[in-house]
Protein backbone atom coordinates (compact mmCIF):
# COMPACT_ATOMS: atom_id res chain seq x y z
CA UNK A 1 0.00 0.00 0.00
CA UNK A 2 1.32 3.43 -0.84
CA UNK A 3 1.90 5.98 1.90
CA UNK A 4 -0.71 8.54 0.83
CA UNK A 5 -3.43 5.90 0.68
CA UNK A 6 -2.96 5.24 4.36
CA UNK A 7 -3.25 8.93 5.12
CA UNK A 8 -6.41 9.26 3.09
CA UNK A 9 -7.97 6.27 4.87
CA UNK A 10 -6.92 7.75 8.20
CA UNK A 11 -8.30 11.17 7.37
CA UNK A 12 -11.62 9.60 6.40
CA UNK A 13 -11.79 7.54 9.60
CA UNK A 14 -10.97 10.61 11.70
CA UNK A 15 -13.52 12.77 9.92
CA UNK A 16 -16.20 10.10 10.12
CA UNK A 17 -15.75 9.57 13.84
CA UNK A 18 -15.84 13.30 14.47
CA UNK A 19 -19.04 13.64 12.45
CA UNK A 20 -20.58 10.70 14.31
CA UNK A 21 -19.71 12.17 17.69
CA UNK A 22 -20.96 15.61 16.66
CA UNK A 23 -24.27 14.24 15.36
CA UNK A 24 -24.65 12.15 18.50
CA UNK A 25 -24.02 15.09 20.81
CA UNK A 26 -26.42 17.34 18.92
CA UNK A 27 -29.30 14.90 18.59
CA UNK A 28 -29.27 13.80 22.21
CA UNK A 29 -29.45 17.38 23.47
CA UNK A 30 -33.16 17.40 24.34
CA UNK A 31 -34.89 20.62 25.14
CA UNK A 32 -36.74 20.48 28.44
CA UNK A 33 -37.57 24.14 28.78
CA UNK A 34 -39.69 25.79 31.45
CA UNK A 35 -43.43 25.24 30.88
CA UNK A 36 -44.90 28.01 28.73
CA UNK A 37 -41.63 29.42 27.34
CA UNK A 38 -42.38 30.65 23.81
CA UNK A 39 -39.69 30.72 21.14
CA UNK A 40 -40.48 33.28 18.43
CA UNK A 41 -38.42 32.79 15.30
CA UNK A 42 -40.41 34.01 12.32
CA UNK A 43 -37.95 36.68 11.30
CA UNK A 44 -35.07 36.68 13.80
CA UNK A 45 -32.72 34.05 12.40
CA UNK A 46 -33.45 34.98 8.80
CA UNK A 47 -32.25 38.48 9.80
CA UNK A 48 -29.12 37.14 11.52
CA UNK A 49 -30.33 37.38 15.13
CA UNK A 50 -30.82 34.56 17.65
CA UNK A 51 -34.49 33.53 18.08
CA UNK A 52 -36.51 35.34 20.77
CA UNK A 53 -37.46 33.49 23.97
CA UNK A 54 -40.49 34.81 25.87
CA UNK A 55 -40.88 33.41 29.42
CA UNK A 56 -44.57 33.27 30.47
CA UNK A 57 -43.80 32.37 34.09
CA UNK A 58 -41.68 35.49 34.59
CA UNK A 59 -44.28 37.83 33.12
CA UNK A 60 -47.37 36.26 34.76
CA UNK A 61 -45.85 36.85 38.19
CA UNK A 62 -46.02 40.56 37.31
CA UNK A 63 -48.99 40.88 34.94
CA UNK A 64 -52.34 39.12 34.41
CA UNK A 65 -52.88 37.48 31.02
CA UNK A 66 -55.42 40.22 30.24
CA UNK A 67 -52.74 42.92 30.06
CA UNK A 68 -51.01 41.28 27.10
CA UNK A 69 -53.74 39.19 25.53
CA UNK A 70 -56.56 41.77 25.71
CA UNK A 71 -55.05 45.25 26.19
CA UNK A 72 -51.96 44.77 24.01
CA UNK A 73 -53.59 42.42 21.51
CA UNK A 74 -51.20 39.44 21.62
CA UNK A 75 -53.09 36.53 20.00
CA UNK A 76 -53.01 33.12 21.72
CA UNK A 77 -50.70 31.59 19.14
CA UNK A 78 -46.93 31.22 19.07
CA UNK A 79 -45.86 33.10 15.96
CA UNK A 80 -49.41 34.35 15.45
CA UNK A 81 -48.44 37.99 15.87
CA UNK A 82 -46.51 39.95 13.29
CA UNK A 83 -43.90 41.33 15.69
CA UNK A 84 -40.85 43.21 14.45
CA UNK A 85 -38.37 45.75 15.82
CA UNK A 86 -40.02 48.78 14.19
CA UNK A 87 -43.31 48.01 15.96
CA UNK A 88 -41.43 47.40 19.21
CA UNK A 89 -39.63 50.75 19.19
CA UNK A 90 -42.97 52.39 18.32
CA UNK A 91 -44.43 51.00 21.55
CA UNK A 92 -46.38 48.00 20.24
CA UNK A 93 -46.15 44.40 21.54
CA UNK A 94 -43.05 43.95 23.76
CA UNK A 95 -42.34 47.64 23.24
CA UNK A 96 -45.41 48.64 25.26
CA UNK A 97 -43.42 47.72 28.37
CA UNK A 98 -39.80 47.39 27.28
CA UNK A 99 -39.47 51.13 26.89
CA UNK A 100 -36.80 51.99 29.46
CA UNK A 101 -39.54 53.05 31.86
CA UNK A 102 -41.71 50.10 32.92
CA UNK A 103 -39.04 47.56 31.91
CA UNK A 104 -35.55 47.74 30.43
CA UNK A 105 -35.39 49.02 26.88
CA UNK A 106 -34.71 47.49 23.46
CA UNK A 107 -30.95 48.05 23.39
CA UNK A 108 -30.60 44.90 25.49
CA UNK A 109 -30.85 42.75 22.38
CA UNK A 110 -29.34 39.65 24.00
CA UNK A 111 -31.95 39.42 26.77
CA UNK A 112 -34.78 38.83 24.27
CA UNK A 113 -32.74 37.29 21.44
CA UNK A 114 -31.44 34.53 23.72
CA UNK A 115 -32.68 31.46 21.79
CA UNK A 116 -30.49 28.59 20.67
CA UNK A 117 -29.89 28.86 16.91
CA UNK A 118 -32.22 26.62 14.91
CA UNK A 119 -35.01 26.54 17.50
CA UNK A 120 -38.34 26.89 15.67
CA UNK A 121 -41.33 29.01 16.74
CA UNK A 122 -43.30 27.08 19.37
CA UNK A 123 -44.57 27.05 22.93
CA UNK A 124 -42.51 24.65 25.02
CA UNK A 125 -43.70 21.67 27.10
CA UNK A 126 -47.21 21.86 25.57
CA UNK A 127 -49.50 18.81 25.54
CA UNK A 128 -48.97 18.41 21.81
CA UNK A 129 -45.20 18.77 21.98
CA UNK A 130 -45.04 16.14 24.69
CA UNK A 131 -47.45 13.76 22.96
CA UNK A 132 -45.52 13.91 19.72
CA UNK A 133 -42.06 13.81 21.29
CA UNK A 134 -42.43 12.64 24.89
CA UNK A 135 -39.07 13.96 26.10
CA UNK A 136 -39.81 17.43 24.72
CA UNK A 137 -38.77 19.05 21.45
CA UNK A 138 -35.23 18.77 20.20
CA UNK A 139 -32.96 21.74 20.54
CA UNK A 140 -31.80 21.06 17.02
CA UNK A 141 -33.87 19.57 14.28
CA UNK B 1 10.43 15.10 7.91
CA UNK B 2 9.76 11.37 7.48
CA UNK B 3 10.29 10.80 11.23
CA UNK B 4 7.57 13.29 12.03
CA UNK B 5 5.29 11.63 9.48
CA UNK B 6 6.01 8.22 10.94
CA UNK B 7 5.01 9.47 14.38
CA UNK B 8 1.92 11.36 13.29
CA UNK B 9 0.28 8.43 11.54
CA UNK B 10 0.19 6.03 14.53
CA UNK B 11 -0.69 8.87 16.91
CA UNK B 12 -3.58 9.88 14.70
CA UNK B 13 -4.70 6.26 14.40
CA UNK B 14 -4.79 5.94 18.17
CA UNK B 15 -6.83 9.16 18.44
CA UNK B 16 -9.25 8.03 15.75
CA UNK B 17 -9.80 4.66 17.42
CA UNK B 18 -10.23 6.39 20.79
CA UNK B 19 -12.90 8.75 19.43
CA UNK B 20 -14.74 5.84 17.82
CA UNK B 21 -14.65 3.92 21.09
CA UNK B 22 -15.93 6.96 22.98
CA UNK B 23 -18.79 7.18 20.51
CA UNK B 24 -19.68 3.52 20.93
CA UNK B 25 -19.49 3.61 24.74
CA UNK B 26 -21.59 6.79 24.74
CA UNK B 27 -24.23 5.18 22.48
CA UNK B 28 -24.25 2.15 24.73
CA UNK B 29 -24.79 4.26 27.86
CA UNK B 30 -27.99 5.83 26.62
CA UNK B 31 -29.65 2.80 25.20
CA UNK B 32 -28.65 -0.31 27.09
CA UNK B 33 -29.74 0.12 30.71
CA UNK B 34 -32.80 -2.15 31.13
CA UNK B 35 -33.54 -0.64 34.56
CA UNK B 36 -33.70 2.93 33.34
CA UNK B 37 -36.41 5.11 34.93
CA UNK B 38 -37.75 8.33 33.40
CA UNK B 39 -37.19 7.10 29.86
CA UNK B 40 -40.10 9.12 28.49
CA UNK B 41 -40.37 11.64 31.32
CA UNK B 42 -38.18 14.41 32.65
CA UNK B 43 -36.76 13.36 36.03
CA UNK B 44 -37.43 15.66 39.02
CA UNK B 45 -33.88 17.00 38.86
CA UNK B 46 -34.62 18.45 35.42
CA UNK B 47 -37.76 20.38 36.44
CA UNK B 48 -37.70 24.18 36.34
CA UNK B 49 -34.29 24.17 34.60
CA UNK B 50 -32.17 27.33 34.56
CA UNK B 51 -32.17 29.04 31.12
CA UNK B 52 -28.54 28.07 30.53
CA UNK B 53 -29.41 24.35 30.73
CA UNK B 54 -32.89 24.18 29.18
CA UNK B 55 -31.81 23.44 25.61
CA UNK B 56 -33.57 26.45 24.06
CA UNK B 57 -31.36 29.29 25.31
CA UNK B 58 -27.95 30.32 24.05
CA UNK B 59 -25.68 33.34 23.85
CA UNK B 60 -24.59 36.09 26.24
CA UNK B 61 -28.14 36.97 27.40
CA UNK B 62 -28.99 33.50 28.69
CA UNK B 63 -26.83 33.68 31.81
CA UNK B 64 -28.36 37.04 32.80
CA UNK B 65 -31.93 35.70 32.94
CA UNK B 66 -33.59 34.77 36.21
CA UNK B 67 -33.81 31.05 36.99
CA UNK B 68 -37.37 29.83 37.69
CA UNK B 69 -36.27 28.11 40.90
CA UNK B 70 -34.92 31.34 42.37
CA UNK B 71 -38.32 32.98 41.85
CA UNK B 72 -40.59 30.06 42.80
CA UNK B 73 -39.15 29.43 46.27
CA UNK B 74 -42.11 30.53 48.41
CA UNK B 75 -44.94 29.87 45.94
CA UNK B 76 -47.44 27.01 46.52
CA UNK B 77 -46.48 23.92 44.52
CA UNK B 78 -48.41 21.78 42.03
CA UNK B 79 -47.69 18.51 40.27
CA UNK B 80 -46.96 19.63 36.73
CA UNK B 81 -46.44 22.56 34.37
CA UNK B 82 -44.45 25.22 36.18
CA UNK B 83 -44.92 23.06 39.33
CA UNK B 84 -46.65 26.13 40.81
CA UNK B 85 -50.32 26.38 41.80
CA UNK B 86 -51.00 29.79 40.29
CA UNK B 87 -54.56 29.93 41.66
CA UNK B 88 -53.33 29.51 45.22
CA UNK B 89 -50.37 31.81 44.67
CA UNK B 90 -52.81 34.55 43.70
CA UNK B 91 -55.35 33.78 46.47
CA UNK B 92 -52.64 33.83 49.11
CA UNK B 93 -51.32 37.09 47.64
CA UNK B 94 -47.87 35.51 47.16
CA UNK B 95 -47.92 37.20 43.76
CA UNK B 96 -49.69 40.42 42.80
CA UNK B 97 -49.73 40.53 39.02
CA UNK B 98 -51.04 43.80 37.63
CA UNK B 99 -54.43 43.92 35.91
CA UNK B 100 -53.43 47.23 34.33
CA UNK B 101 -50.04 47.60 32.71
CA UNK B 102 -49.14 50.84 34.48
CA UNK B 103 -51.44 51.15 37.49
CA UNK B 104 -50.84 48.56 40.24
CA UNK B 105 -54.05 49.63 42.03
CA UNK B 106 -56.58 48.57 39.36
CA UNK B 107 -58.59 45.53 40.52
CA UNK B 108 -59.86 42.79 38.19
CA UNK B 109 -63.58 42.49 37.39
CA UNK B 110 -64.24 39.04 38.81
CA UNK B 111 -67.39 37.09 37.94
CA UNK B 112 -68.41 34.16 40.13
CA UNK B 113 -70.40 31.82 37.88
CA UNK B 114 -69.83 28.08 37.71
CA UNK B 115 -70.89 26.09 34.67
CA UNK B 116 -71.22 22.36 35.29
CA UNK B 117 -70.77 19.93 32.43
CA UNK B 118 -72.00 16.42 33.04
CA UNK B 119 -69.58 13.88 31.67
CA UNK B 120 -70.58 10.54 30.19
CA UNK B 121 -68.82 7.55 31.72
CA UNK B 122 -66.88 7.20 34.95
CA UNK B 123 -65.07 10.55 35.17
CA UNK B 124 -66.40 13.17 37.61
CA UNK B 125 -68.31 16.11 36.12
CA UNK B 126 -66.45 19.18 34.92
CA UNK B 127 -66.98 22.41 36.84
CA UNK B 128 -65.92 25.42 34.80
CA UNK B 129 -65.36 28.32 37.25
CA UNK B 130 -65.60 31.88 35.89
CA UNK B 131 -64.07 33.18 39.13
CA UNK B 132 -60.53 31.83 38.76
CA UNK B 133 -60.55 32.72 35.06
CA UNK B 134 -61.72 36.30 35.36
CA UNK B 135 -59.00 36.87 37.98
CA UNK B 136 -56.52 36.53 35.13
CA UNK B 137 -58.44 37.05 31.92
CA UNK B 138 -60.87 39.39 30.18
CA UNK B 139 -64.27 38.13 28.91
CA UNK B 140 -63.05 38.93 25.39
CA UNK B 141 -60.20 36.44 25.74
CA UNK B 142 -62.76 33.61 25.55
CA UNK B 143 -66.04 35.06 24.28
CA UNK B 144 -66.94 34.59 21.51
CA UNK B 145 -63.81 33.31 19.74
CA UNK B 146 -63.18 30.22 21.90
CA UNK B 147 -66.61 29.74 23.56
CA UNK B 148 -70.11 30.95 22.68
CA UNK B 149 -71.35 32.38 26.01
CA UNK B 150 -74.19 29.94 26.45
CA UNK B 151 -74.25 26.86 28.59
CA UNK B 152 -73.88 23.67 26.52
CA UNK B 153 -73.55 25.53 23.21
CA UNK B 154 -69.96 24.44 22.76
CA UNK B 155 -69.06 20.93 21.75
CA UNK B 156 -66.18 20.38 24.16
CA UNK B 157 -64.46 16.98 24.23
CA UNK B 158 -61.29 15.65 25.81
CA UNK B 159 -59.89 14.97 22.33
CA UNK B 160 -60.22 18.61 21.29
CA UNK B 161 -58.64 19.74 24.59
CA UNK B 162 -55.65 17.47 24.00
CA UNK B 163 -55.28 18.94 20.51
CA UNK B 164 -55.05 22.45 21.94
CA UNK B 165 -58.61 23.61 21.25
CA UNK B 166 -61.36 24.85 23.65
CA UNK B 167 -60.00 24.59 27.22
CA UNK B 168 -56.76 23.32 25.61
CA UNK B 169 -56.05 26.75 24.11
CA UNK B 170 -54.58 27.61 27.53
CA UNK B 171 -54.50 24.37 29.52
CA UNK B 172 -51.50 22.36 28.39
CA UNK B 173 -49.65 25.45 27.20
CA UNK B 174 -49.59 28.17 29.87
CA UNK B 175 -52.36 27.40 32.41
CA UNK B 176 -52.10 24.11 34.38
CA UNK B 177 -51.61 21.06 32.12
CA UNK B 178 -54.21 18.50 31.09
CA UNK B 179 -52.56 15.88 33.30
CA UNK B 180 -54.20 17.44 36.38
CA UNK B 181 -57.57 15.81 35.61
CA UNK B 182 -59.22 16.44 38.96
CA UNK B 183 -58.86 20.19 38.89
CA UNK B 184 -61.43 20.23 36.03
CA UNK B 185 -63.24 16.97 36.78
CA UNK B 186 -64.03 18.11 40.31
CA UNK B 187 -67.73 17.32 40.91
CA UNK B 188 -68.67 13.88 42.16
CA UNK B 189 -71.48 12.42 40.09
CA UNK B 190 -74.91 11.99 41.59
CA UNK B 191 -75.84 8.34 41.66
CA UNK B 192 -77.43 7.69 38.28
CA UNK B 193 -81.07 6.55 38.04
CA UNK B 194 -79.95 3.15 36.79
CA UNK B 195 -77.57 2.59 39.69
CA UNK B 196 -80.25 3.62 42.20
CA UNK B 197 -82.74 1.20 40.68
CA UNK B 198 -80.16 -1.60 40.80
CA UNK B 199 -79.43 -0.85 44.48
CA UNK B 200 -83.10 -1.30 45.52
C1 LIG C 1 -38.11 43.21 24.29
C2 LIG C 1 -37.59 42.15 23.51
C3 LIG C 1 -36.66 42.49 22.34
C4 LIG C 1 -35.50 43.21 22.37
C5 LIG C 1 -34.87 43.89 23.58
C6 LIG C 1 -34.97 43.20 21.03
N1 LIG C 1 -35.78 42.46 20.22
FE1 LIG C 1 -35.49 42.13 18.23
N2 LIG C 1 -37.26 41.12 18.15
C7 LIG C 1 -38.10 40.86 19.23
C8 LIG C 1 -39.22 40.08 18.77
C9 LIG C 1 -40.35 39.54 19.64
C10 LIG C 1 -39.03 39.89 17.38
C11 LIG C 1 -39.92 39.07 16.41
C12 LIG C 1 -39.26 37.71 16.40
C13 LIG C 1 -39.52 36.84 15.22
O1 LIG C 1 -40.66 36.76 14.76
O2 LIG C 1 -38.55 36.18 14.76
C14 LIG C 1 -37.80 40.56 17.03
C15 LIG C 1 -37.26 40.61 15.73
C16 LIG C 1 -36.05 41.14 15.40
C17 LIG C 1 -35.49 41.14 14.06
C18 LIG C 1 -36.17 40.59 12.80
C19 LIG C 1 -37.39 41.42 12.44
C20 LIG C 1 -37.04 42.86 12.11
O3 LIG C 1 -37.61 43.75 12.77
O4 LIG C 1 -36.19 43.10 11.26
C21 LIG C 1 -34.26 41.74 14.15
C22 LIG C 1 -33.28 41.97 13.01
C23 LIG C 1 -34.06 42.12 15.52
N3 LIG C 1 -35.15 41.73 16.26
C24 LIG C 1 -32.95 42.75 16.00
C25 LIG C 1 -32.82 43.27 17.28
C26 LIG C 1 -31.71 44.05 17.75
C27 LIG C 1 -30.49 44.43 16.92
C28 LIG C 1 -31.95 44.37 19.04
C29 LIG C 1 -31.12 45.25 19.98
C30 LIG C 1 -30.89 46.60 19.51
C31 LIG C 1 -33.20 43.75 19.41
N4 LIG C 1 -33.71 43.10 18.31
C32 LIG C 1 -33.78 43.83 20.66
C33 LIG C 1 -37.89 41.25 20.52
C34 LIG C 1 -36.84 42.01 20.98
C1 LIG D 1 -46.24 40.06 29.17
C2 LIG D 1 -47.17 39.60 28.20
C3 LIG D 1 -47.90 38.30 28.39
C4 LIG D 1 -48.62 37.86 29.49
C5 LIG D 1 -48.78 38.56 30.82
C6 LIG D 1 -49.17 36.60 29.12
N1 LIG D 1 -48.82 36.28 27.84
FE1 LIG D 1 -49.42 34.64 26.81
N2 LIG D 1 -48.27 35.19 25.22
C7 LIG D 1 -47.47 36.32 25.19
C8 LIG D 1 -46.65 36.29 24.00
C9 LIG D 1 -45.63 37.32 23.60
C10 LIG D 1 -46.99 35.10 23.31
C11 LIG D 1 -46.40 34.59 21.97
C12 LIG D 1 -47.07 35.29 20.85
C13 LIG D 1 -46.35 35.12 19.52
O1 LIG D 1 -45.53 34.21 19.40
O2 LIG D 1 -46.62 35.90 18.60
C14 LIG D 1 -48.02 34.44 24.10
C15 LIG D 1 -48.67 33.27 23.72
C16 LIG D 1 -49.64 32.64 24.48
C17 LIG D 1 -50.37 31.47 24.08
C18 LIG D 1 -50.22 30.73 22.76
C19 LIG D 1 -49.39 29.49 22.89
C20 LIG D 1 -49.53 28.66 21.64
O3 LIG D 1 -48.72 28.75 20.75
O4 LIG D 1 -50.52 27.94 21.55
C21 LIG D 1 -51.24 31.17 25.11
C22 LIG D 1 -52.23 30.03 25.17
C23 LIG D 1 -51.02 32.15 26.15
N3 LIG D 1 -50.06 33.03 25.73
C24 LIG D 1 -51.73 32.16 27.33
C25 LIG D 1 -51.48 33.05 28.38
C26 LIG D 1 -52.12 32.96 29.66
C27 LIG D 1 -53.15 31.94 30.07
C28 LIG D 1 -51.61 33.98 30.40
C29 LIG D 1 -51.91 34.32 31.84
C30 LIG D 1 -51.69 33.30 32.81
C31 LIG D 1 -50.66 34.71 29.57
N4 LIG D 1 -50.60 34.11 28.35
C32 LIG D 1 -49.97 35.83 29.96
C33 LIG D 1 -47.45 37.34 26.12
C34 LIG D 1 -48.04 37.29 27.37
C1 LIG E 1 -46.92 44.05 30.07
C2 LIG E 1 -45.55 44.47 30.00
C3 LIG E 1 -44.55 43.62 29.26
C4 LIG E 1 -44.63 43.14 27.98
C5 LIG E 1 -45.74 43.34 26.97
C6 LIG E 1 -43.41 42.40 27.74
N1 LIG E 1 -42.61 42.42 28.86
FE1 LIG E 1 -40.85 41.46 29.11
N2 LIG E 1 -40.69 42.20 30.98
C7 LIG E 1 -41.57 43.08 31.57
C8 LIG E 1 -41.07 43.46 32.88
C9 LIG E 1 -41.73 44.43 33.86
C10 LIG E 1 -39.84 42.79 33.05
C11 LIG E 1 -38.91 42.88 34.25
C12 LIG E 1 -37.98 44.04 34.03
C13 LIG E 1 -37.02 44.22 35.18
O1 LIG E 1 -36.38 43.25 35.56
O2 LIG E 1 -36.91 45.35 35.63
C14 LIG E 1 -39.64 41.99 31.83
C15 LIG E 1 -38.56 41.16 31.62
C16 LIG E 1 -38.34 40.42 30.48
C17 LIG E 1 -37.26 39.50 30.28
C18 LIG E 1 -36.18 39.17 31.28
C19 LIG E 1 -36.61 38.11 32.24
C20 LIG E 1 -35.55 37.88 33.29
O3 LIG E 1 -35.19 36.70 33.47
O4 LIG E 1 -35.09 38.84 33.91
C21 LIG E 1 -37.36 39.02 29.00
C22 LIG E 1 -36.45 38.02 28.32
C23 LIG E 1 -38.50 39.64 28.41
N3 LIG E 1 -39.11 40.47 29.33
C24 LIG E 1 -38.91 39.44 27.10
C25 LIG E 1 -40.06 39.97 26.55
C26 LIG E 1 -40.47 39.77 25.17
C27 LIG E 1 -39.70 38.99 24.14
C28 LIG E 1 -41.64 40.43 25.02
C29 LIG E 1 -42.52 40.52 23.77
C30 LIG E 1 -42.81 39.29 23.08
C31 LIG E 1 -41.97 41.04 26.30
N4 LIG E 1 -40.98 40.74 27.20
C32 LIG E 1 -43.12 41.77 26.55
C33 LIG E 1 -42.76 43.51 31.04
C34 LIG E 1 -43.25 43.19 29.80
C1 LIG F 1 -61.43 31.27 30.17
C2 LIG F 1 -62.52 31.49 29.32
C3 LIG F 1 -63.69 32.36 29.77
C4 LIG F 1 -63.67 33.65 30.22
C5 LIG F 1 -62.47 34.55 30.44
C6 LIG F 1 -65.04 34.04 30.42
N1 LIG F 1 -65.88 33.01 30.12
FE1 LIG F 1 -67.92 33.04 30.12
N2 LIG F 1 -67.97 31.06 29.63
C7 LIG F 1 -66.85 30.26 29.42
C8 LIG F 1 -67.28 28.89 29.23
C9 LIG F 1 -66.37 27.69 28.98
C10 LIG F 1 -68.70 28.89 29.34
C11 LIG F 1 -69.62 27.65 29.21
C12 LIG F 1 -69.97 27.42 27.79
C13 LIG F 1 -70.63 26.09 27.58
O1 LIG F 1 -71.27 25.59 28.50
O2 LIG F 1 -70.52 25.56 26.46
C14 LIG F 1 -69.09 30.27 29.58
C15 LIG F 1 -70.42 30.71 29.70
C16 LIG F 1 -70.78 32.01 29.87
C17 LIG F 1 -72.16 32.48 29.88
C18 LIG F 1 -73.40 31.63 29.68
C19 LIG F 1 -73.95 31.16 30.99
C20 LIG F 1 -75.18 30.32 30.84
O3 LIG F 1 -75.70 29.92 31.88
O4 LIG F 1 -75.62 30.05 29.71
C21 LIG F 1 -72.11 33.83 30.07
C22 LIG F 1 -73.29 34.79 30.15
C23 LIG F 1 -70.72 34.21 30.21
N3 LIG F 1 -69.94 33.09 30.07
C24 LIG F 1 -70.26 35.49 30.44
C25 LIG F 1 -68.95 35.83 30.68
C26 LIG F 1 -68.50 37.15 31.12
C27 LIG F 1 -69.42 38.35 31.34
C28 LIG F 1 -67.15 37.09 31.25
C29 LIG F 1 -66.21 38.18 31.73
C30 LIG F 1 -66.51 38.74 33.02
C31 LIG F 1 -66.75 35.73 30.89
N4 LIG F 1 -67.86 34.99 30.57
C32 LIG F 1 -65.43 35.28 30.87
C33 LIG F 1 -65.52 30.68 29.36
C34 LIG F 1 -65.09 31.96 29.72
C1 LIG G 1 -57.96 31.70 27.83
C2 LIG G 1 -57.27 30.73 28.61
C3 LIG G 1 -58.08 29.64 29.33
C4 LIG G 1 -59.07 28.85 28.81
C5 LIG G 1 -59.61 28.85 27.39
C6 LIG G 1 -59.50 27.99 29.88
N1 LIG G 1 -58.78 28.25 31.01
FE1 LIG G 1 -59.02 27.34 32.84
N2 LIG G 1 -57.59 28.57 33.62
C7 LIG G 1 -56.85 29.48 32.92
C8 LIG G 1 -55.91 30.13 33.82
C9 LIG G 1 -54.89 31.17 33.44
C10 LIG G 1 -56.15 29.59 35.10
C11 LIG G 1 -55.40 29.93 36.38
C12 LIG G 1 -54.58 28.75 36.86
C13 LIG G 1 -53.36 28.42 36.03
O1 LIG G 1 -52.86 29.23 35.26
O2 LIG G 1 -52.86 27.27 36.16
C14 LIG G 1 -57.23 28.63 34.94
C15 LIG G 1 -57.79 27.91 35.99
C16 LIG G 1 -58.77 26.94 35.84
C17 LIG G 1 -59.41 26.23 36.93
C18 LIG G 1 -59.18 26.50 38.41
C19 LIG G 1 -58.37 25.46 39.07
C20 LIG G 1 -58.24 25.70 40.54
O3 LIG G 1 -57.30 25.15 41.11
O4 LIG G 1 -59.07 26.42 41.12
C21 LIG G 1 -60.26 25.32 36.37
C22 LIG G 1 -61.15 24.34 37.09
C23 LIG G 1 -60.19 25.50 34.93
N3 LIG G 1 -59.28 26.48 34.64
C24 LIG G 1 -60.93 24.78 34.01
C25 LIG G 1 -61.10 25.14 32.70
C26 LIG G 1 -62.03 24.49 31.78
C27 LIG G 1 -62.92 23.32 32.13
C28 LIG G 1 -61.92 25.13 30.60
C29 LIG G 1 -62.71 24.88 29.33
C30 LIG G 1 -64.16 24.87 29.44
C31 LIG G 1 -60.92 26.17 30.76
N4 LIG G 1 -60.43 26.14 32.03
C32 LIG G 1 -60.50 27.05 29.76
C33 LIG G 1 -56.94 29.77 31.57
C34 LIG G 1 -57.88 29.24 30.71
C1 LIG H 1 -58.86 21.87 31.47
C2 LIG H 1 -59.90 21.08 32.03
C3 LIG H 1 -59.84 19.54 31.89
C4 LIG H 1 -58.83 18.72 32.28
C5 LIG H 1 -57.50 19.09 32.91
C6 LIG H 1 -59.26 17.37 31.98
N1 LIG H 1 -60.51 17.40 31.42
FE1 LIG H 1 -61.59 15.76 30.76
N2 LIG H 1 -63.05 17.01 30.09
C7 LIG H 1 -63.06 18.39 30.22
C8 LIG H 1 -64.24 18.91 29.56
C9 LIG H 1 -64.64 20.38 29.48
C10 LIG H 1 -64.93 17.80 29.03
C11 LIG H 1 -66.23 17.81 28.22
C12 LIG H 1 -67.43 17.81 29.10
C13 LIG H 1 -68.68 17.88 28.26
O1 LIG H 1 -69.09 16.83 27.76
O2 LIG H 1 -69.19 18.97 28.05
C14 LIG H 1 -64.16 16.61 29.40
C15 LIG H 1 -64.53 15.30 29.07
C16 LIG H 1 -63.86 14.17 29.48
C17 LIG H 1 -64.30 12.80 29.26
C18 LIG H 1 -65.57 12.38 28.56
C19 LIG H 1 -65.34 12.02 27.13
C20 LIG H 1 -65.10 13.21 26.27
O3 LIG H 1 -64.10 13.23 25.53
O4 LIG H 1 -65.89 14.15 26.31
C21 LIG H 1 -63.35 12.00 29.80
C22 LIG H 1 -63.35 10.48 29.82
C23 LIG H 1 -62.31 12.84 30.36
N3 LIG H 1 -62.65 14.14 30.15
C24 LIG H 1 -61.17 12.37 30.98
C25 LIG H 1 -60.15 13.18 31.44
C26 LIG H 1 -58.89 12.68 32.00
C27 LIG H 1 -58.54 11.22 32.17
C28 LIG H 1 -58.15 13.77 32.33
C29 LIG H 1 -56.73 13.82 32.88
C30 LIG H 1 -55.71 13.22 32.05
C31 LIG H 1 -58.92 14.94 32.00
N4 LIG H 1 -60.12 14.55 31.46
C32 LIG H 1 -58.49 16.24 32.21
C33 LIG H 1 -62.10 19.17 30.84
C34 LIG H 1 -60.90 18.71 31.35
Amino acid sequence: MKKYDENVVLAIVLLLSMVLVAVDLLTTRDAHAEYGDVVINKYSEAAGMRPVVFPHWFHRVRFRCKVCHADLGFKFEAGGNEINMLKIIDGEYCGACHDGDLAWSVENCDLCHSGAPGTPTQVHESTLQKLVAPTGGKATE
Amino acid sequence: MSIVKNLITPAATVIAVFILLLFLVNKESHSADPNQFNRLMAPPSKRNPPPTEDGIHDGPGASMLQTPKSAFGTLPKSKSGNYIDWVKALDEKKIQPRYDRNDPEVQPIVMDLNIVHEVKGSMPNVVYPHKQHTEWLDCSNCHPAIFVPQKGANNITMASILLGEKCGVCHGKVAFPVSECRRCHSQKKKQSAGAKAAAK
